[in-house]
C-alpha cells in the first residue's frame, strides 16, 4: 500500500498537469460562449510534440540544449515532496519551503538563459521580464509561506498542512490575507492574467512565450509540460497548505478520496483563474510591480497579525 | 460584473455543428501527397502558423474568424500559433511579393518536419488578381513546395475549416 | 609537513611571502622569473597558511605569543584562536588559487611592467593580511593594516597606464585612511578605558566601563571597519577600486580583504565586548539589510562586468552582517544557542562568499585578458570561444544566485532560518526588524539570480557584439585550473555544507560571550536540522534526487524519441537579418527593473544631438544618448562633507597670517595660559 500511495505521489503532478490546463482553456472556452477543446487536449499536444522533429538554431549552446531537462526534472523534484493529497508520505528534509522556492528558481534561471542563448531579437527581452517579474514575486512567495509557519511552528510544508487543518475559524481569518497574496503570486510566477496572456501572439507582450519562441518538438513538449507542472504545483500548494481539509493521514483506501477532494479543489481554483482571465484585461507592464509589492505587503500584515495577536 | 456574467450565461449556444462542414468541399491535394500516418500524427492536434506574403488581408480575416464563437475551430484541436519553430501547417495567403520571397522560404526552413503546406486563397494559388506583376512570383508554389489548395477570393472561413477537416481526414473517422 | 606545530607553520608560511617577496623584487629585470618566484611562493605561503589553519581548527593548537620590540609601545603580538584561524584558512585558501591563477594571468603584463613589483607588492598584501586576523595588540594590528592598505593601494595603481586607475587609487586610498583614523580613535578609547592595548586584557578589564563610552566605541569601530568591509553609504571606494587592480588582487580584495573587516567587527562586537545591547544588534541588521538591498540594485545598472562584481561584493557583505548582526541581537537576549547559529551562518556565507567571489573574479578576468574590454555590452557569443571559463563561470553564477545544490543557498537558508527564529522570539521592535530584514533578503536573492542572467548571459551567450568578442580564445591552463578548482569546491562545500558548519559552531562557540554554547540546530554528514524541529535541510539528498530527475527524464525522453532527428537551422529571425544589434543588451535586461526602483537609483538620461547643418537643425548627424544613475551618496553626502571642511579649512587658515608678531602673539598667550594652570 506504501508502495502504491508512493507510486501516486510521484506521478500525480506530471500525470495531471495537462488535465488541468486543459480544465481553465475549457472554461474560459466556455465562458466565451464557444465550445473549446476537450480538456485532455495538452495530453494530444505532447503527444505530437513528441512525435515531431526539432530544428536548433546555429548560435544555440549547451544550454539551449540541456535546459528543458533540467527545468522538467526540477518540476518532477518538486511535484515529490510537496504535499498533493496525503499527509502520510511527508519527509522531513527536503520539503522545507525554502527548498521549493530556489527549486524554482532554478527552474526559471535556466529558462531566462535559454531564452537568451539563441540569440533572436524577442528571446532576451522575455527572458529580461521574466527575471524582473520572478524577482519581485519571490519576496511575496516566501513570505506567503513565512505567514504560515509561526503557526505551525514548522516550516516543513507537511507539518503545515497539518496544522492549519486543526486550525478554529479566529485563528483561520489572517490567513486568507495570506492567501491572496499567494494568489497574486501564483498569477505572477505561472504567466496568466492580468501579468501575461498565455495565448498572444503579440511578442512585445509575451513573457513566458518569448523565451520559448525557438524550441521545437521534444524540448519545446518537455517546457510546456514542466510549465503545466508548476502551474499544477502552485495550486498544490494553494488549496493544500490554506485550506488542507479532505487530505489522507493513513496511507490506505482514503487515498482515493483525498485524491478526489484534490481534484475537487484544485478545479475551483482552476475557476477562479478562468474568471480571472475572463474578466479583466492584461496590465501595461509597469503596474504589475504595484501588484507584486502588494503581496509581499499582505502577507507582512499577516506575519504582524499572527505574531502580535 | 454581475450585468456581464448574467449576459454570459444567457447567450444561446452560436457554434456551427461539425456536420455543416462536411457537404461538398472538394479537397484540392497538390504536389508531393502526405503520408497516412502525417494525417494521423495531425488529427487530434494542430498547430498552424499563417504568414502574409502580401496579400490584401481579406484571407486573415476570414483565418481570424475561424477562431471566433461561431467556427470555433479549437474544438477540433487546431490553434494558431505565434512561431513557424512551433507550427505543423504552414497556412500562406497572399501572391507571394518578391519581397516576401526570402523570408517565405526561411519560414518554411523554420518549420520542423513534419509539416504541411497550404495556399489559401486564389492570390496563393496561382497569382489570383495580381498575376503576372512585376511585383508578385505568381503563387507560392513558385518560392516553397505546397501540399494543399483552398480556393477561393477570399474562401470563406466554412470552406476553409471544411477543407482544413477534409486534409486530415478528422470527419470520415468520426 | 603535518608535524610542525601551528606557530612554526604559521612563521613558515610568514617567512615564505617575505622571501617570495624580496625575491621577486630582486628578480624584476626577467618578467618570467619573477612572475614565477613571487606566485610560487605565493603558493607555498598559502599553503602553510592553510596547514597552520587546519592544525588550530581541528587539534586545537592555539597560540598566542608575544615579542617585544627595540621601539616603547610596540610589542610583536600574535595571537591564534578559533576564529582567526578560520579567517586564516579562508585568506589562505583563495591566495593560493588566485596564486595558481596569477601565473598565466600576469602574463599580459610582460613588457609593460615590472613584475617584480607586483610579485613583491602582492605577497607583502597576502601577508599583510595573515598578519591583520592575528594580531594581538592595537598597535601592531595598526601598523600591519596599513601595511595591508598599502600594499593594495599600490596593487590598485599598478597598471598606471589607465588614468581611471590612479583615481580610483586615490580614493581608495583616501577612504581607508578615513576608516583607519576611526579605528585608531577606538583603540585609544579602548585603551583609556582599559589601560592595555592588548585585546585578550581589554577582554578581560571592559566589565565596568560606562555604557556612554561602550556606545561610542561601537560606533568608531563600526565606521572604521565598515569602510573596509564596504558598508552603504561607506562603499563609494569599491566600485572603482576593484575593478582597477590586476585580477588576481581583485579577487583578494573582494573575496577575502573586505572581510578583515568583518573580522575584526566579530572580534570587538562578540569576543572583546562582554555583552552588547539591543540596539547594536539592531544597527548592524538594518545596515544589512539596506547594504544588501542597495548593492544588487547598483549591480543591475551596472554594464562594467569588474564593477558589476564588486557591487554584489557590497551586497554580500550586507548578507554576512544580517548573519552577525541577528547573532547580537540574540546575544542581548540572552538566547545564546541562537547566537551561535547567526554567526556560524555568517562565518559560513564568508567562506562560501570568499569561494564564488574570486570564481567569478577570475572568470571575468580571463573574459577581459582575451577580449581586451570591461564593457559587457561588447562580448557575447563567447561560450562556443571559451567552453570551459563559461562553464566555471555559470557555475560561480549559480552559486552566487543561491540555487541549490551550490554553497550559496545552504548559507542563505541559514541566514534566513536565523531571520526567522528572531521574528518569533523578538521583542515588539526587534521583531519588525528581523521581518523587514528577512524580506530585504528575499529580494536580494531573486534581484542577484536577475543580475546574473543578465550577466552571464550577456558575456557567454548569443552572437558576438564586436571584433574582439569574435577573436576571444581560451585561457591558459593556469587559469583554468584556478577557476575549475573553485568551481569543484562550491560543489564541494554545498554536499558537505553540515560538517562544515559543525566546525563554525566551534569557531562561534569559542568567542569570550558565548562560550560553551550549543548551537541551535544539529549538523550532520547528511542533513541538518534545527532543534526545535522548525527546518530542515539535506543538501545531499537535494544533489541526489536532482541527478536522479535529470537522470529519470532523459531515459525517458530517449528512448520514446529516438526516430526524430535534430536538425541545425538558422535563427527565427521573422525573415530578415540578424545583426548583433538586435540581440538584448544589458543595459536594455536591467532597464524594467531600473525604472521600477527609480526612487532608489535615480537614473538620469542624457542626449546629445550634432545636426548637420547647426543653423537650421533639421538633420541630425549624430545623437548621443547616455543612461547613468545619479551619484547619490557624491551628491548627498560626501560633497557637502568635503565643503563643510573646506570651508572649515579656509576659516582656520586665518590663524597662519604670515604676520610675525601674530606669531610672537600667540608664544605669549601660550605662556601665559600655562603659568595659570599651573599656579592653579
Amino acid at each position: 500500500m506504501l508502495i502504491l500511495t508512493w507510486t501516486i505521489q510521484l506521478l500525480a503532478i506530471p500525470v495531471l498537469s495537462p488535465l488541468f490546463t486543459g480544465v481553465i482553456r475549457k472554461m474560459k472556452a466556455r465562458m466565451q460562449n464557444r465550445q473549446g477543446a476537450s480538456i485532455f487536449q495538452p495530453y494530444k499536444d505532447l503527444r505530437k510534440l513528441f512525435n515531431k522533429d526539432e530544428i536548433i538554431s546555429q548560435d544555440a549552446s549547451w544550454i539551449f540544449r540541456f535546459a528543458p531537462y533540467l527545468i522538467f526534472a526540477v518540476t518532477l523534484l518538486i511535484g515529490a515532496i510537496i504535499p498533493i493529497f496525503s499527509t502520510y508520505v511527508a519527509n522531513q528534509y527536503l520539503s522545507n519551503f525554502l527548498v521549493v522556492v530556489y527549486l524554482l528558481a532554478l527552474a526559471t534561471f535556466f529558462l531566462a538563459l535559454s531564452g537568451m542563448d539563441a540569440g533572436s531579437a524577442f528571446g532576451g527581452f522575455g527572458s529580461s521580464r521574466e527575471m524582473t517579474i520572478a524577482a519581485l514575486a519571490e519576496g511575496g512567495i516566501i513570505f506567503s509561506f513565512l505567514a504560515l509557519a509561526p503557526i505551525s511552528r514548522s516550516g516543513n510544508l507537511f507539518e503545515i498542512a497539518k496544522t492549519i487543518s486543526t486550525l478554529q475559524f479566529m485563528q483561520f481569518m489572517p490567513i486568507t490575507l495570506a492567501f491572496a497574496g499567494f494568489m497574486l503570486a501564483l498569477l505572477a510566477e505561472n504567466g496568466r492574467f492580468p501579468f501575461d496572456n498565455p495565448a498572444t501572439h503579440l511578442e512585445l507582450t509575451m513573457i513566458h512565450e518569448a523565451m520559448i519562441l525557438e524550441y521545437s518538438g521534444k524540448r519545446l513538449a518537455l517546457i510546456e509540460w514542466a510549465a503545466a507542472n508548476k502551474s499544477l504545483i502552485f495550486m498544490a500548494l494553494a488549496v493544500n497548505l490554506f485550506f488542507p481539509w479532505g487530505m489522507a493521514s493513513a496511507g490506505d483506501g482514503s487515498v482515493l478520496l483525498a485524491l478526489l477532494w484534490f481534484v475537487a479543489k484544485v478545479s475551483v481554483i482552476c475557476a477562479g483563474i478562468a474568471f480571472v482571465e475572463s474578466t479583466i484585461a492584461k496590465f501595461r507592464y509597469f503596474r504589475l510591480p504595484d501588484l507584486l509589492f502588494t503581496s509581499f505587503i499582505l502577507s507582512v500584515i499577516t506575519i504582524g497579525l499572527i505574531t502580535f495577536f | 460584473m454581475l450585468k456581464l456574467l448574467t449576459k454570459i450565461l444567457k447567450t444561446p449556444k452560436t457554434v456551427i455543428d461539425s456536420r455543416e462542414f462536411a457537404r461538398d468541399q472538394e479537397v484540392e491535394e497538390v504536389g508531393k501527397k502526405i503520408e497516412a500516418k502525417v494525417k494521423k500524427l495531425f488529427r487530434g492536434s494542430l498547430a498552424i502558423r499563417e504568414v502574409d506574403t502580401g496579400s490584401t488581408n481579406a484571407c486573415e480575416q476570414e483565418l481570424t474568424a475561424l477562431s471566433n464563437c461561431f467556427y470555433d475551430v479549437e474544438r477540433f484541436g487546431v490553434h494558431f500559433v505565434a512561431s513557424p519553430r512551433h507550427a505543423d501547417m504552414l497556412m500562406v495567403t497572399g501572391p507571394a511579393t518578391r519581397n516576401m520571397r526570402e523570408a517565405l522560404k526561411r519560414t518554411y526552413e523554420a518549420t520542423p518536419d513534419p509539416k504541411i503546406v497550404v495556399a489559401v486563397g486564389d492570390d496563393a494559388i496561382d497569382g489570383g488578381i495580381f498575376k503576372g506583376s512585376y511585383a508578385v512570383l505568381d503563387g507560392v508554389s513558385k518560392v516553397i513546395p505546397v501540399d494543399f489548395q483552398i480556393p477561393g477570393d477570399p474562401p470563406s472561413p466554412k470552406t476553409i475549416l471544411g477543407c482544413l477537416l477534409k486534409f486530415l481526414e478528422t470527419l470520415d473517422k468520426r | 609537513m603535518l608535524n610542525f606545530s601551528s606557530q612554526s607553520l604559521f612563521f613558515i608560511s610568514l617567512l615564505l611571502f617575505a622571501v617570495g617577496a624580496i625575491g621577486a623584487l630582486l628578480l624584476g629585470k626577467n618578467d618570467r622569473k619573477a612572475n614565477a618566484w613571487g606566485n610560487m611562493l605565493g603558493c607555498m605561503g598559502s599553503l602553510g597558511g592553510i596547514l597552520a589553519a587546519v592544525r588550530v581548527l581541528f587539534w586545537g593548537e592555539k597560540f598566542s605569543v608575544s615579542f617585544d620590540s627595540s621601539f616603547p609601545l610596540i610589542r610583536l603580538s600574535f595571537h591564534l584562536d578559533n576564529l582567526s584561524a578560520f579567517f586564516m584558512l579562508v585568506i589562505s585558501l583563495i591566495a593560493l588559487l588566485a596564486s595558481i591563477y596569477a601565473l598565466g594571468y600576469a602574463k599580459h603584463f610582460f613588457g609593460k611592467y615590472n613584475l617584480g613589483t607586483l610579485g613583491f607588492l602582492y605577497n607583502l598584501f597576502i601577508a599583510g593580511m595573515l598578519l591583520v586576523v592575528t594580531a594581538g595588540n592595537a598597535i601592531f594590528f595598526s601598523i600591519v593594516w596599513e601595511i595591508m592598505s598599502l600594499a593594495s593601494y599600490f596593487l590598485v595603481v599598478f597598471d598606471r597606464q589607465d588614468k581611471n586607475n590612479v583615481k580610483a587609487g586615490t580614493l581608495y586610498f583616501v577612504m581607508t585612511h578615513i576608516g583607519t583614523a576611526f579605528i585608531i580613535l577606538a583603540f585609544l578609547l579602548l585603551y583609556k578605558l582599559t589601560g592595555s592595548l592588548d585585546f585578550s586584557v581589554m577582554k578581560n578589564n571592559l566589565g565596568q566601563t560606562p555604557v556612554i563610552f561602550k556606545n561610542i566605541v561601537f560606533v568608531l569601530a563600526l565606521v572604521g571597519f565598515g569602510t573596509k568591509a564596504g558598508i552603504i553609504p561607506l562603499h563609494i571606494w569599491l566600485p572603482s577600486a576593484h575593478p582597477a587592480a590586476p585580477t588576481q588582487v581583485s579577487a583578494l580584495m573582494s573575496g577575502v580583504m573586505i572581510k578583515t573587516g568583518i573580522y575584526m567587527m566579530i572580534r570587538i562586537f562578540m569576543d572583546v565586548f562582554p555583552g552588547a545591547p539591543l540596539w547594536w544588534g539592531l544597527v548592524i541588521l538594518s545596515i544589512g539589510a539596506v547594504s544588501s538591498l542597495l548593492g544588487v540594485l547598483y549591480a543591475l545598472s551596472e554594464h562594467d562586468i569588474k564593477r558589476l562584481l564588486a557591487y554584489h561584493s557590497i551586497e554580500n557583505i550586507g548578507i554576512i552582517l544580517l548573519g552577525l548582526g541577528s547573532a547580537m541581537v540574540f546575544l542581548s537576549l540572552d538566547m545564546q544557542a541562537l547566537a551561535v547559529l547567526g554567526l556560524a551562518a555568517a562565518l559560513f556565507h564568508t567562506l562560501n562568499h570568499a569561494v564564488f567571489k574570486s570564481l567569478l573574479f577570475m572568470g571575468a578576468g580571463s573574459v577581459i585578458a582575451k577580449t581586451h574590454t570591461r564593457n559587457i555590452e561588447e562580448y557575447g557569443g563567447l561560450i562556443h570561444l571559451m567552453p570551459q571559463t563559461a562553464f566555471f563561470f555559470l557555475i560561480g553564477s549559480m552559486a552566487i544566485s543561491a540555487l541549490p545544490p551550490f554553497n550559496g543557498f545552504f548559507s542563505e537558508w541559514l541566514i534566513f532560518q536565523a531571520l526567522f527564529s528572531g521574528i518569533n522570539s523578538a521583542g515588539l521592535l526587534a521583531s519588525w526588524v528581523f521581518i523587514l530584514s528577512a524580506g530585504a533578503l528575499a529580494f536580494t536573492g531573486g534581484l542577484a539570480a536577475a543580475c546574473f542572467v543578465k550577466a552571464f548571459g550577456t558575456t557567454f551567450l548569443a552572437r558576438p557584439r564586436s571584433e574582439e568578442a569574435k577573436q576571444a580564445k581560451e585561457v591558459d591552463l593556469s587559469l583554468r585550473i584556478g577557476m575549475g578548482t573553485l568551481a569543484g569546491l562550491t560543489l564541494v562545500l554545498g554536499v558537505l555544507a553540515g560538517p562544515i558548519c559543525k566546525v563554525l559552531v566551534r569557531v562561534a562557540g569559542s568567542l569570550g560571550n558565548l562560550q560553551n554554547a550549543q548551537a541551535a540546530a544539529n549538523f550532520g554528514i547528511f542533513s541538518s536540522h534545527l532543534k526545535n524541529n522548525f527546518a530542515a535541510l539535506s543538501m545531499p539528498g537535494i544533489l541526489f534526487f536532482l541527478l536522479l530527475a535529470l537522470a529519470v527524464t532523459f531515459v525517458l525522453v530517449y528512448g520514446t524519441t529516438r526516430k526524430q532527428k535534430v536538425k541545425i537551422g538558422r535563427v527565427w529571425d521573422c525573415g530578415t537579418d540578424l545583426s548583433p544589434r538586435m540581440e538584448i543588451t544589458a543595459t536594455g535586461f536591467s532597464r524594467a527593473i531600473i525604472t521600477i526602483f527609480g526612487g532608489i537609483l535615480q537614473p538620469t538620461k542624457q542626449t546629445a544631438v550634432e545636426y548637420r547643418d547647426a543653423d537650421m537643425r533639421y538633420f541630425k548627424k549624430t545623437n548621443v544618448v547616455s543612461l547613468k544613475t545619479k551619484d547619490v551618496y557624491g551628491s548627498y553626502l560626501y560633497g557637502p562633507g568635503q565643503k563643510l571642511v573646506e570651508r572649515f579649512s579656509r576659516y582656520t587658515k586665518k590663524i597662519q597670517s604670515g604676520n610675525i608678531n601674530a606669531y610672537i602673539l600667540y608664544i605669549f598667550m601660550t605662556l601665559i595660559a600655562l603659568i595659570i594652570f599651573l599656579v592653579i
